[in-house]
């Protein structure tokens, strides 16, 4: 017996590196005004990621990892979603969260060390039932798949999506969870931010496949590659993941071909093992400025629309900044208090004992 | 003779030992080219090649096992981990393979193997950024667990794990990887594992601790003598297996016991270390024994990690307890 499963890629996209249309836009497009407000929030969280590495070097906030580059795929995917899908993020998902409902502030307090970070609403008000933020590699995939095995086993419509970078598809817990969402044909999408590393480690030492789509095959669910740079790319093949998954008929693996524009984090050099050739050819084929062209081409979007809205960029960035540094440090003694549903006794002692040290250093007898 | 600083001292060691013997191979996360998150293999990729110094796919899971099988073919893997807090993923094969291989195959397959990582808290690093686990480890069987508190230590004790010809899992207290500079000479010359180290001769009371927090205890000690009250510190130093013997010794003759460690309070290596005084020493003891450690809660997120972290005024109290308490 012979059995053959073709895997061949073909990258989808739809405007090229400079805003021009390479094949004819899927019709949804032509609400003009969705494109621009695509394009405001790609804006919009680029002038945030500027702004929190800016905190960073200042000491007002902790390490983070930058999201300069992948702005259409996060705002991509963030977009297409529906309100109650759930959403499993990893990392450097923060334009997606805030499609979600987490705001700046919550992403501020979350890079600068409070857990406050992850305690945030839908757009509609209600309390997210999204994951928090995954910093182990990958271990979020299979949370994805719990949530997606939720979903069918109660009959609701609703769909898990999980991103991951290209260095976390080597882990086993990325190919468990998308194994078993094949078996199972679960209501999940995963989305591989293939921004070309992970950290120092490019992505051909990852993996010997020629694309990481590929990887669905071995699980028998569609693997799809999209330019990761062209968000109506990246909607259109959302939606479509999403509405498979929605109707029934199982997982999809997406794979979206960006770069990552920034150092890996603050706490990463990037020029230690890159160089700046790659790095600005990169640079020509980003989200942002694409989507930019596409729309002056279409007369909808000008230059004094763009300082407009940058400066409201700016100002709601320093509105969250703002709210961020005015909310303070949480008591320590919080850090019992979220620890289980009440506290026992022993722990309630030391809870009573931290009280004191903290009160003891705040009245500068801290040894 | 250089002044280096406990990262450095690490690095000197790899650079010695790579050289002095062709088995020994690098391999982890950004060792290679970027030399490591904490720049601990610098240098080594140029100078070994990157058949010797590996960038692995991103997989905890694939380091574990691919040193297990290296070392069964008489390669000396030094596997790095980037943070304790990442090794979870390879725990079945740390415990359930590399652990055990030597006892199963009754020596036929052994496994010399090193597998680092940074750890511990307090340098305002992300979750899962800084824990402080090395109970989990120490209590499984086969496995040494050393900890390094200083240049000095750090350079000697690698040097002794590396050629050491059972698995060690090797912590570095991350907090300190740079604070503090040592003349370390890079002579080849391992200090000796499964001994913990007396630092400070004292009287009154023993303070064993280990990794950074031997810095606090150093200082508490100093303030201690300030005080009239002779605190003898030991460093740990190799946490499994335990020198409960420098231990004994040093408690027969103060008559008092503090363990301080950076780690949650319960069931961990302070709690084994009380345990084995007990049962051995409970009578020669004056006072209860003493613990200055972390809460049993997850390590808070960096706002509030300084109200976890312990202090030099943390083990002075602690400390003036036990002294309260004495019969
Ligand atoms: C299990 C685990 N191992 C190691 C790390 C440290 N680490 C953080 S990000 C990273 C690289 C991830 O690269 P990739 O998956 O490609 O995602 P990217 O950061 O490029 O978006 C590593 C090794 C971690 N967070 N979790």
């Amino acid at each position: 017996m012979t059995f053959t499963s073709k895997s061949t890629v073909t990258q989808v996209r739809y405007l090229d590196e400079d805003g021009n249309v390479v094949q004819p836009l899927p019709a949804w497009a032509d609400d003009l005004d969705k494109l621009i407000e695509f394009y405001k929030n790609m804006v919009l969280v680029r002038t945030y990621d500027k702004k929190a590495i800016a905190l960073q070097r200042t000491g007002q906030m902790g390490t983070y990892p930058s999201h300069l580059g992948a702005e259409a795929v996060g705002i991509g995917v963030g977009s297409a979603m529906a309100v109650d899908d759930v959403y499993v993020p990893y990392y450097r998902d923060m334009p997606t969260m805030m499609m979600r409902g987490a705001t700046m502030t919550h992403n501020l307090l979350y890079w600068g060390g409070s857990e406050r970070g992850s305690y945030f609403n839908r757009p509609d008000g209600q309390l997210s039932e999204d994951f928090p933020i995954c910093v182990p590699i990958a271990t979020q995939c299979t949370h994805a798949t719990g949530v997606a095995g939720a979903f069918k086993l109660r009959g609701e419509k609703r769909v898990a999506v999980t991103a991951i970078g290209d260095g976390g598809t080597s882990k086993g817990d990325f190919l468990e969870a998308l194994n078993c969402a094949g078996a199972w044909q679960l209501p999940c999408v995963f989305v591989i931010n293939n921004n070309q590393w992970a950290i120092s480690v490019p992505r051909a030492i990852q993996c010997g496949a020629p694309t990481l789509a590929q990887k669905a095959v071995g699980a028998g669910i569609p693997g799809v590659q999209v330019d990761g740079n062209d968000i109506v790319a990246v909607y259109d093949v959302m939606q479509k993941a999403l509405e498979r998954a929605r109707s029934g008929k199982g997982a999809t693996l997406v794979e979206a071909v960006s770069y990552r524009l920034s150092d890996h984090t603050t706490a990463d050099d990037a020029t230690r093992y890159r160089g700046s050739d790659e790095v600005n050819a990169a640079w020509k084929r980003e989200p942002v400025k694409r989507l930019r062209q596409y729309l002056h081409n279409q007369g909808v979007w000008n230059e004094d629309k763009e300082v407009a809205w940058q400066n409201e960029c700016n100002q709601k960035v320093q509105a969250a900044v703002d709210e961020y540094l005015a909310l303070g440090k949480e008591p320590p003694e919080s850090m019992f208090d979220y620890h289980f549903e009440s506290l026992s006794e022993p722990l309630a002692g030391q809870r009573e004992e931290m009280i004191a040290k903290a009160m003891r250093m705040q009245g500068g007898h801290n040894g | 003779m250089a002044k280096v600083c406990l990262i450095e001292a690490v690095n000197m060691a790899l650079h010695h030992e790579m050289a002095r013997d062709e088995n020994v191979v690098c391999l982890g996360e950004d060792i290679g080219t970027n030399g490591g998150v904490f720049r601990a293999t610098v240098g080594l990729k140029d100078k070994f090649g990157f058949k010797r110094v590996m960038d692995t796919p991103l997989a905890e899971g694939l380091i574990g096992g691919l040193s297990v099988g290296m070392a069964s073919q008489g390669l000396r893997p030094v596997a790095e981990f980037q943070f304790q807090g990442f090794i979870f993923p390879a725990m079945e094969q740390i415990i359930c393979q590399a652990a055990r291989m030597r006892s199963r195959t009754r020596g036929r397959l052994t496994l010399p193997l090193v597998y680092r990582a940074p750890f511990g808290g307090f340098i305002h690093a992300p979750e899962h950024h800084s824990e402080s686990v090395e109970a989990l480890f120490a209590h499984v069987p086969g496995l040494r667990v050393v900890i390094p508190s200083s240049p000095a230590r750090a350079y000697g004790l690698l040097l002794a794990a590396i050629r050491s010809n059972d698995p060690v899992m090797f912590f570095e207290p991350k907090r300190i990887y740079r604070t503090v500079k040592h003349e370390v000479e890079d002579n080849g010359v391992a200090l000796p594992l499964d001994v913990a180290f007396i630092l400070k001769p004292g009287t009154d009371i023993t303070l064993v601790s280990w990794g950074a927090s031997v810095n606090e205890t150093l200082i508490a000690a100093e303030k201690l003598a300030d005080e009239g009250i002779s605190a003898e510190v030991i460093d740990l130093a190799t946490i499994k297996p335990l020198d409960i013997d420098t231990i004994l010794k040093s408690v027969r003759k103060t008559g008092r016991l503090c363990i301080v460690h950076e780690a949650a309070k319960s069931f961990g290596v302070g709690a084994e270390i009380a345990a084995q005084v007990s049962e051995q020493a409970l009578w020669e003891l004056k006072a209860p024994i003493g613990r200055v450690t972390g809460y049993d809660v997850t390590m808070p997120y960096y706002q509030n990690e300084k109200y976890y972290q312990i202090h030099p005024e943390d083990i002075l109290l602690g400390v003036k307890k036990v002294m309260e308490q004495s019969a």
